[in-house]
């Protein structure tokens, strides 16, 4: 995978415009399967907004009746009117009665008020969280179809915050961002409509602020979105550094370079300092100032209000009421800055989302024909070319490197082989010549061009992707145990797995043993990376993992390295007799592990140089001769 | 899982104390803090006044016109004054308060500026024994989401919080002296929603628990997975790693709603209680009013400081989640910088300019688990004891799991012997300083580690003492010279993700040539050269050879051919030494080495009739390509 790496990381994910609302429109199927609820929720959104409307109504008519005027909030026409009617019956000036009952109805209008508030949270909060649930699990559907290029290109650190801080702030949208801004617009639809009856001239001195604050509001919030950005990409590389800090401990130790790392850790902390302190400027000229603002449509209330009552034009308790209805909009205008935010940030990050769900899996099964036949195992390779794919691929500038050595150019050069079902192909080459890449063509994890791979006859790409890998058992190069038991490592790749089925597969990688050894047997918990477990252990595992599937096709990409050469021998036996009948493909270093296959390949600078039997190729005398007799020379010098 | 259980241990009374020292964090920024306190006191009263001055507008000239006490102009002008004073506070407000968030926030950046620098610095020392059982993610938000968590609380939460008590208590001050039979009414509510805070209160913290757990888990699901995707693509086990995750997700989805549930019911009860108190205030001042022993404008000014009053209430008990959550992660935070280094340190620590090169065990038992008294099958090693002479090049072989990784591991002092005892020099290694020991010893790890940089850093590391010239001389010892001059920029060619731009015989090559760079005493290969292929490792042999003269070395291999060269052979077999020697005489001993040998010898039975035709062993060897 090192040479895939080497070429293919030059791609980065693209960025998405920060500022393209039209991410949010992935959304859209989410929220139409909970659009019923959806529905409801806004519906009774509203109400809870007109009956919040009521209140300062009802308050300022209360100060009427105590100022003992005739008519409640001077003239109650239109809707003011229709929303207090069930009340204006008990309006009298200067009444005990009149403020019981006013009080009363305060109570009773808050309380279903609140009825309503819950409501209207419980339903819009909760589909928010239920579309996030399947935005989740619509990302890791994806994630699991798509090919490793895909992971060679993206980090696993990007991928993992765009699946947890990204999927945050879409929901935020989701949740509080709809729920907010609703509120927002509702409240002050009405409330703008009800002032305007009660008063145009303060209504318009009330409202003098609002652009103001709009603007502000939307100005710092994109400057503080941007701000975030910053600060969450000088976060992920403060967390690469001490992530890698920890998972190289060994080395660090070793080295002593405890105090160079912390020497090295404080520039990016100093720098995520100092991308908050950008933050915390912006955020500290925003917040108060807002309340500032606030508090002048506070005072244009005191002065002009006062002033309109002065003058005969409304009454006390308009003034009051108008008091009220500031209360009621200073929520929503703050909330319209952080939903603006909100919204903002839910966008890029949908963007980021987007990448992922609409990426396509590029090795899939478009050209499959099934037809159900079973796959026999028998291989061919027709002048098999292949290049890992790259932003430009025109092959590394001036690279003359040592010949085996991963170029940019073809990583396997015509190669022709044929692997009759049930045979051992064994491949040896010197280091990045191209083996494990010919393994992974084979297992379908990258796409070898049309035509050049063919499995029982048929291009490779007619076998639908799940029979295919079904009837391969690949034990990797680097070995990948995950957290889970001994036992269900074994198994990751099987059904079911009965007890007798796995102490099998145990017992034919030799590690049967090993695992009775271990304190809880097979239930062992394996820790992350499979750190417990020492080199030959882990590889004995993904071994029997590999066993364990039955598979038609056995690949063991450099399996045994970790294992001596007594315990290689026993499972190399009992491995022939598992894999009677079946193909194996076996990739090594050493002699001892590919002496008795059927057919041995040497690979060279991608090339396929040699091809025979062992006493064949040591008949030629050519590549693997050499690599034979210098083993042996090693030993018998070291013998004398 | 051990480390899910630690994410749920919450809820203990401990806040207290970890209150106090959290606030010793807060210790070198002590004057700043006492700056934004004062200007709590000062901003607090601007609050107050701003009801006042509607009182005084309302009372004094508004009521008074529309009584025909005070002509209309009169009542404009002074309308106007109250409205400039209105501004002014308006403005003082503004100043402050802004003021007051730069100051703290930048507190709250600094202090976690400190925090993550000593959380950092900890897990520096933290023994091995500790990294085994924590997965590296779990580490790595204690660094990054923990300490962030802890910015809320210092930042807006402390001074934040004692400003909304302050307020409360100038504005209950207020009240009761302005009529304190109308403030009474208006605190009729206050033990209600003090009743209604603390339900919801525990109601979240266990909502929140259960989310902080789930949520743990489906990070180390999916961090698994996609280093892993492979993996999973190759066993067919998409399906299942579907299924898996969505009973995760599911847990995470129904843990939020029941904080979603707690929330919804919170905000609208607190609402309903606070207008409750004025339906109340209205209520009492209206019939005082009615009866003229209060005026309108006090009602209204009362009103005004219920609201407010109630205001800061809501505040902290929001302020109670990112409490709630800020303690969590103090919590786990202080269990990290709590964890004992458990390798203990020398009073007097020895000190080797130049060691002489010995290496000596001494009956040594170890197990990794089990503490002091492990059970009978925990012990890795049994009694081994051997003795390196200087200059020698020692092989350590058995089976795999047999023990020899665990002798270079506590080597390096990683882990403390439960028995017995290593010896550098005849001396105790636990008599050494930690770093003295580990600088004399170049270790080269099965897993070889790159860490992103450059081929210059990888070599170098952070030993500021190992120049340029030294880095190329080192890589083109292992055999790198031809590759990195085909490199552009040579050694400050980039290193991204763990190396995974070079082949795995590269990254054993960089790893190996960092630790000749680095020119130790003492020389520890662990199975660096199996997984590469003969051509390479030849070039790494001829140049070990150059490199063991003068030093100690051990080696662990499995192959025989690499480990005949050395001085002296040690064969372990589960956890005991059985056998040592030179190759020779093991193979006398017809024992465990003899058997692993026998392997390698058949393979030279089939040499011979190809010697006979004149090839084989009297062939020059053959010059590379």
């Amino acid at each position: 995978m090192s040479s895939a790496a080497q070429v293919v990381s030059a791609k980065a994910p693209p960025r998405p415009r920060t500022s393209s609302w039209k991410n949010l429109r992935g959304l859209l199927p989410y929220t139409a399967r909970y659009q019923g609820r959806v529905a409801l929720g806004l519906v009774v959104l509203c109400a809870m907004g007109v009956v919040g409307n009521v209140v300062p109504l009802i308050t300022g008519s209360i100060i009427d009746s105590l100022s003992g005027l005739a008519q409640p909030l001077a003239h109650l026409t239109g809707p003011a009117r229709s929303l207090l009617r069930p009340l204006l019956p008990f309006y009298q000036p200067s009444s005990r009665d009149t403020l019981l009952v006013f009080c009363l109805a305060l109570l009773v209008v808050v309380a279903i008020k609140g009825v309503l508030s819950f409501w209207t949270r419980w339903i819009l909060i909760g589909v928010s969280r239920d579309i996030e649930y399947d935005l989740r699990n619509d990302l890791l559907s994806r994630l699991v179809q798509l090919e490793p290029e895909f992971y060679v290109r993206n980090r696993t650190g990007e991928l993992m915050s765009r699946a947890t801080n990204d999927l945050n702030a879409v929901r935020m949208v989701l949740g509080p961002g709809i729920m907010y801004s609703a509120t927002t617009i509702v409240t002050m639809a009405l409330a703008i409509v009800l002032m305007l009856k009660l008063s145009p001239v303060l209504t318009l001195w009330v409202f003098l602020p609002v652009p103001l604050v709009v603007v502000a509001v939307w100005y710092f919030g994109k400057l503080i979105h941007e701000l975030s950005e910053k600060i969450q990409a000088s976060l992920a590389t403060l967390s690469a550094r001490a992530q890698e800090n920890l998972a190289g401990v060994r080395v660090v130790r070793a080295y002593r370079q405890e105090e160079a790392e912390m020497r090295a850790f404080d520039a990016p902390n100093r720098e995520y300092v100092g991308r908050n302190m950008e933050m915390i400027r912006t955020w500290s000229m925003f917040m108060p100032g807002l309340q500032a603002l606030i508090g002048i449509s506070l005072l244009l209330v005191l002065w002009q209000g006062g002033r309109q009552v002065v003058l005969g034009n409304i009454s006390l308790g308009t003034f009051m009421a108008f008091y009220f209805y500031l209360g009621l909009l200073v929520w929503p205008m703050v909330a319209l800055g952080w939903v603006t935010n909100i919204f903002q940030r839910g966008a890029a990050s949908m963007g980021r989302l987007n990448y992922i769900l609409n990426a396509e899996p590029a090795i899939n099964d478009a050209e499959a024909r099934p037809d159900g036949s079973e796959i026999r195992g028998a291989i061919e390779l027709r002048h098999l070319t292949f290049a890992y794919p790259t932003a430009g691929n025109r092959g590394a500038p001036g690279s003359a490197a040592d010949p085996g050595e991963p170029t940019t150019g073809p990583v396997l050069q015509d190669i022709n082989l044929h692997v009759p079902a049930g045979s051992t192909l064994a491949i040896v080459g010197p280091t990045g010549s191209g083996k494990s890449t010919l393994a992974a063509l084979i297992a379908r994890l990258w796409e070898a061009p049309p035509e050049t791979l063919l499995l029982d006859g048929r291009p490779i790409r007619q076998w639908p992707l799940a029979a295919l890998r079904c009837a391969i058992g690949f034990v990797p190069q680097d070995t990948f145990l995950f957290s889970e038991t001994v036992r269900g490592n074994i198994a990751f790749g099987v059904e079911e797995a009965p007890e007798d089925r796995v102490a099998e597969a145990a017992q034919v990688s030799s590690i049967f043993g090993d695992i009775q050894d271990f304190p809880a047997r097979f239930d062992t918990l394996v820790g992350e990376r499979g750190i417990t477990l020492s080199g030959g252990q882990k590889q004995r595992t993904a071994l029997a993992r590999a066993v364990i599937r039955d598979p038609r096709i056995l690949i063991l990409d450099d399996a045994l390295a970790s294992v001596d050469t007594d315990t290689e021998e026993k499972i190399l036996r009992r491995l022939k007799d598992v894999m009677r009948q079946r193909t194996t493909i076996l990739i090594s270093h050493r002699c001892s592990t590919v002496r008795h296959a059927d057919q041995i390949v040497v690979l060279r600078g991608g090339r396929l140089v040699e091809q025979g039997t062992h006493e064949e190729l040591l008949a030629l005398g050519g590549y693997y001769y050499d690599l034979y007799q210098k083993q042996l020379l090693e030993e018998e010098l070291e013998r004398s | 899982m051990s480390d899910f259980r630690e994410e749920e241990a919450l809820g203990k009374a401990y806040d207290t104390r970890l209150t106090r020292r959290l606030l010793a964090y807060l210790r070198p920024y002590k004057r700043r803090v006492w700056f934004a306190l004062a200007l709590t006191l000062a901003i607090n009263p601007l609050e107050l006044l701003t009801p006042y001055l509607f009182k005084v507008a309302v009372d004094s000239y508004v009521v008074p016109v529309l009584q025909h006490h005070l002509p209309a102009t009169a009542g404009l002008r002074g309308l106007a004054w109250v409205t400039l004073v209105f501004l002014a506070t308006v403005m003082l407000g503004f100043t402050l308060y802004y003021i007051q968030i730069r100051v703290m926030q930048r507190v709250g950046q600094e202090i976690m500026y400190d925090l993550r620098r000593e959380v950092f610095g900890r897990l520096q020392r933290l023994p091995m024994s500790f990294y085994d059982r924590s997965p590296v993610g779990r580490l790595l938000t204690r660094v990054t989401t923990d300490v962030d968590a802890l910015n809320d609380l210092f930042a807006a939460g402390i001074v934040m919080m004692l400003n909304d008590v302050v307020l409360l208590v100038m504005f209950a001050g207020g009240m009761l002296y302005w009529n304190w039979r109308l403030a009474l009414a208006a605190f009729a509510v206050l033990p209600l929603i003090l009743v209604v805070t603390l339900l919801f209160r525990t109601k979240v913290r266990e909502a929140n628990r259960r989310i902080r757990v789930a949520i743990a888990r489906i990070n180390a699901f999916l961090q698994e997975h996609i280093s892993g995707m492979a993996v999973v693509q190759l066993f067919n086990r998409e399906r299942k790693a579907r299924q898996q995750f969505e009973k995760l997700n599911r847990t995470h989805m129904l843990a939020y709603k029941d904080a979603i549930l707690a929330f919804a019911l919170f905000y609208p009860v607190v609402e309903f209680l606070g207008v409750t108190a004025i339906a109340l205030l209205l209520w009492f001042g209206g019939l005082r009013v009615l009866a003229s022993t209060l005026t309108v404008g006090v009602v209204f000014m009362f009103m005004q400081y219920a609201q407010r009053f109630f205001r800061p209430i809501q505040d902290l008990s929001e302020k109670f989640n990112i409490l709630q959550t800020a303690m969590a992660s103090s919590e786990r935070i202080f269990k990290l910088l709590d964890e004992p280094v458990t390798v203990s340190l020398p009073a007097e620590a020895q000190t080797r300019e130049k060691p002489r090169g010995e290496i000596e065990f001494r009956n040594v038992w170890f197990a990794y688990r089990g503490g002091a008294e492990p059970a009978e099958e925990d012990w890795v090693l049994r009694d081994v004891s051997f003795r390196v002479t200087p200059g020698q090049t020692f092989a350590l072989v058995g089976h795999t799991g047999a023990g020899k990784t665990t002798i270079i591991q506590l080597l390096l002092r990683f882990y403390d012997i439960q028995r017995g005892q290593i010896l550098l020099d005849g001396v105790d290694i636990r008599q050494f300083n930690l770093q003295e020991l580990r600088r004399h010893f170049g270790i080269v790890l099965q897993d070889p580690f790159l860490f992103t940089g450059t081929l210059e850093s990888n070599v170098r590391l952070g030993t500021e003492e190992i120049g340029r010239a030294t880095v190329e001389r080192a890589l083109a010892e292992v055999g790198l010279g031809a590759f990195l001059q085909s490199l552009p920029g040579g050694v400050t060619a980039p290193v991204s993700e763990r190396g995974a731009t070079f082949s795995m015989g590269q990254r054993q090559l960089v790893s190996f040539a960092r630790a000749l760079a680095h020119n130790p005493r003492f020389l520890i290969l662990d199975e660096a050269t199996s997984s590469v292929d003969t051509k390479t490792e030849l070039l790494i042999r001829e140049a070990l050879d150059r490199l063991l003269a003068g030093r100690t070395a051990l080696v662990i291999a499995h192959r025989l051919s690499t480990i005949q060269h050395a001085d002296r052979i040690l064969v372990f077999h589960k956890g005991r030494l059985r056998e040592q020697g030179s190759h020779q005489e093991l193979l006398a001993q017809r024992g465990i080495y003899y058997r692993l040998y026998q392997l390698q010898y058949k393979d030279q039975e089939l040499r011979f009739p190809l010697a006979a035709s004149g090839e084989g062993a009297g062939a020059p060897l053959p010059a590379d390509d």
